[in-house]
């Protein structure tokens, strides 16, 4: 992180839909190079870069792709070639790109994607869940989540200090819920163009292909005998990119007043019972909560923001003190058990023998409203559990129709 | 939500209820509130009937749902009123506008019960007078407006007027009708 330099900034009250925020972010962060082919709903992503492109704003090279297959591979060979890169996309888009995915980690190349989290197929529909990022959840990207436009925006200008730390030299994912923020106008503060160039700095790669003086390769074929070494070397890659992400949090901190981490505690310092939740949803969970706290429930959020990499420890010890979690998944896994959150943070309550009651809930499926109402009836089920015995299931959908 | 007033529009594809939700949420903004404009978005095709809401307040707003509750619910299309359950949820202390040229008693007992505040609005003629063609948007907003009272009528003049001239400033004839739309809605209302 030693190139990084804070400018303090003003802030410059706007009103963007998320879609827009990040495409400023991108627009003022100005990263070399751009391949993206288009997918709802994150089009507007690419198109609005395109314009600022033509209207001379930022002087980043937009390549056209044919495919999110294309783009991805395009995206590594750009990087690898020694140029800050990144692209959009959503839902079947980065299905299209998971082979790529995994190349981008394992050689280590420090590619941004904004992605806009929609559903994948089928039924076929454009609609937010979590599907599209969590089938992605084990090819070695980092992944940020974002409750609103604001935090989508705050944590693009935050991906590249965080992804080319040469602690880490690995993909980031900046994600947000496709149309509950991509295409909701809300009030944001922007920052200052200068201070955000400023805090992004340039990339200046060790190693990259066009540098004659120093070969490299990339990509080689490895024998059986090193695969376990390199895979090690990228896991240990991700974990510090937990202390790199709390640093880079800071010093955006400095630059905007605005504070990031692992993930957000809401009211949860008392609370007898937290909701764990990711997403735009968390906002409709404190809502919930506020209400609640006013006819005296003792309750909180836990709004995870890191999901790669994922703080199993950290979760674990700030839900050791509630008699009830709910985890919300917004996305099924078919094992019978719990979605991501759901499996992943039980286990570090597990090993870390923080013994609290822990439901899943899943939620929101292809774009599935939920509401301030469903919030409290899923406290409401905590407390029957905890103060009436009352046997619930430990793995259920919110909202379903029967 | 507290110190929040929220909005349901009802419209079809290709009427510009979405547009008009974010032209609202937009000149709320620029007199300093707290606002959230944003469609439902479905199988979205030119005439299917679609959702857009607004959330305007003097706090943050965080709620990230659909609006069940509303204060004011906008009709762009009153044919709609056949098929959609636009009242549904609607406060009673809250008001309903239709986009039509008949009177408030001729909608009332179209709309499943409803006690509240029946306002309608004759977009269509105050658009085609003004404009010369049906964009029923720009006198739907004003009477938005002017129903729920979210902003001073000389604010809003104010700051569409700056819009228009700034997004119309190669054809300035067509500000005057837009600012005459309006006016004629604001009219039209009692306001």
């Amino acid at each position: 992180m030693s190139k990084l330099e804070i400018r303090k900034s003003k802030e410059l009250k706007e009103r963007m839909s998320g879609n827009e925020a990040v495409a400023y972010a991108i627009c003022q962060v100005e990263p070399d190079v751009m391949p993206a082919f288009p997918i709802t709903p994150s089009t507007e992503i690419p198109q609005l870069v395109s314009n600022y492109i033509a209207n001379g704003q930022m002087d980043t090279d937009f390549i056209p792709v044919e495919s999110e297959h294309s783009a991805m591979s395009a995206a590594i060979g750009s990087e690898a070639a020694g140029a800050r890169t990144m692209t959009a996309t959503s839902s079947a888009g980065l299905a299209l790109m998971w082979e790529e995915l995994l190349l981008a980690a394992s050689n280590r190349m420090p590619v941004a994607l904004t992605l806009v989290n929609r559903t994948l197929s089928g039924p076929l529909n454009i609609n937010c869940d979590h599907t599209d990022g969590m089938g992605a959840r084990d090819t070695g990207w980092i992944q940020i989540y974002a409750e609103d436009n604001q935090e989508v925006y705050d944590n693009f200008i935050q991906a590249y200090p965080i992804a080319e730390d040469p602690r880490v030299r690995l993909p980031i994912m900046i994600c947000q819920d496709g149309f509950i923020t991509s295409h909701a106008v809300q009030n944001i503060k922007l920052l200052e163009t200068e201070s955000v160039k400023a805090f992004a700095g340039t990339y200046e790669p060790e190693e990259f292909l066009l540098n004659p003086g120093k070969p490299v390769a990339v990509g080689p074929y490895s024998i059986s005998n090193f695969v376990m070494e390199a895979r090690k070397a990228q896991a240990e890659a991700m974990e510090n990119a937990k202390e790199v992400i709390l640093e880079v949090a800071g010093k955006f901190a400095e630059m905007s007043g605005r504070q990031y981490g692992l993930f957000e505690e809401y009211r949860t310092e008392d609370a007898d019972y937290i909701m764990v939740i990711m997403g735009s949803a968390a906002g409709t969970a404190k809502q919930a909560v506020d209400e609640l706290r006013e006819e005296g429930w003792k309750v909180g959020v836990l709004k995870l923001r890191v999901f790669r990499p994922f703080p199993e420890k950290e979760i674990a010890e700030a839900l050791k003190n509630c008699k009830a979690a709910a985890i919300m998944d917004r996305c099924e896994s078919y094992n019978g058990n719990a979605a991501p959150l759901g499996s992943e943070i039980c286990a570090g309550l597990f090993r870390t023998k923080t013994m609290i009651e822990a439901v899943n809930y899943t939620y929101g499926l292809g774009g599935r409203d939920f509401t301030t109402e469903h919030v409290r009836g899923v406290f409401a089920e905590l407390r029957a559990l905890v103060e009436e015995g009352k046997a619930i299931p430990q793995n259920q959908y919110i909202g379903l129709r029967k | 939500m507290k110190n929040t007033l929220e909005i349901r529009w009802h419209g079809r594809g290709g009427q510009g209820a979405k547009t008009a939700a974010l032209l609202l949420a937009d000149v709320c903004f620029k007199t300093g509130q707290n606002v959230q404009g944003f469609p439902e978005y479905g199988p979205e095709r030119m005439g299917a009937p679609i959702t857009a809401f607004n959330r305007i307040s003097t706090d943050p707003i965080r709620v990230h749902s659909n609006i069940y509750y509303p204060d004011v619910v906008v009709v762009v299309d009153e044919t709609l009123l056949h098929s959609v359950d636009v009242t549904n949820g609607l406060k009673e202390e809250g008001a309903i506008i239709v986009n039509t040229p008949k009177p408030a008693e001729e909608i009332r007992p179209m709309l499943n019960g409803y006690a509240g505040k029946v306002v309608t609005v004759d977009a269509r003629a105050i658009s085609e007078e003004t404009l010369g063609k049906n964009f029923p948007n720009t006198p739907m907003l004003a009477a938005t407006v002017a129903v729920s009272g979210v902003m001073e009528k000389t604010a809003f003049i104010d700051n569409m007027h700056e819009s228009f001239a700034h997004k119309f400033a190669k054809k300035p004839e067509v500000i005057d009708g837009n600012m005459k739309a309006l006016e004629a809605a604001f009219a039209a209302v009692g306001a």
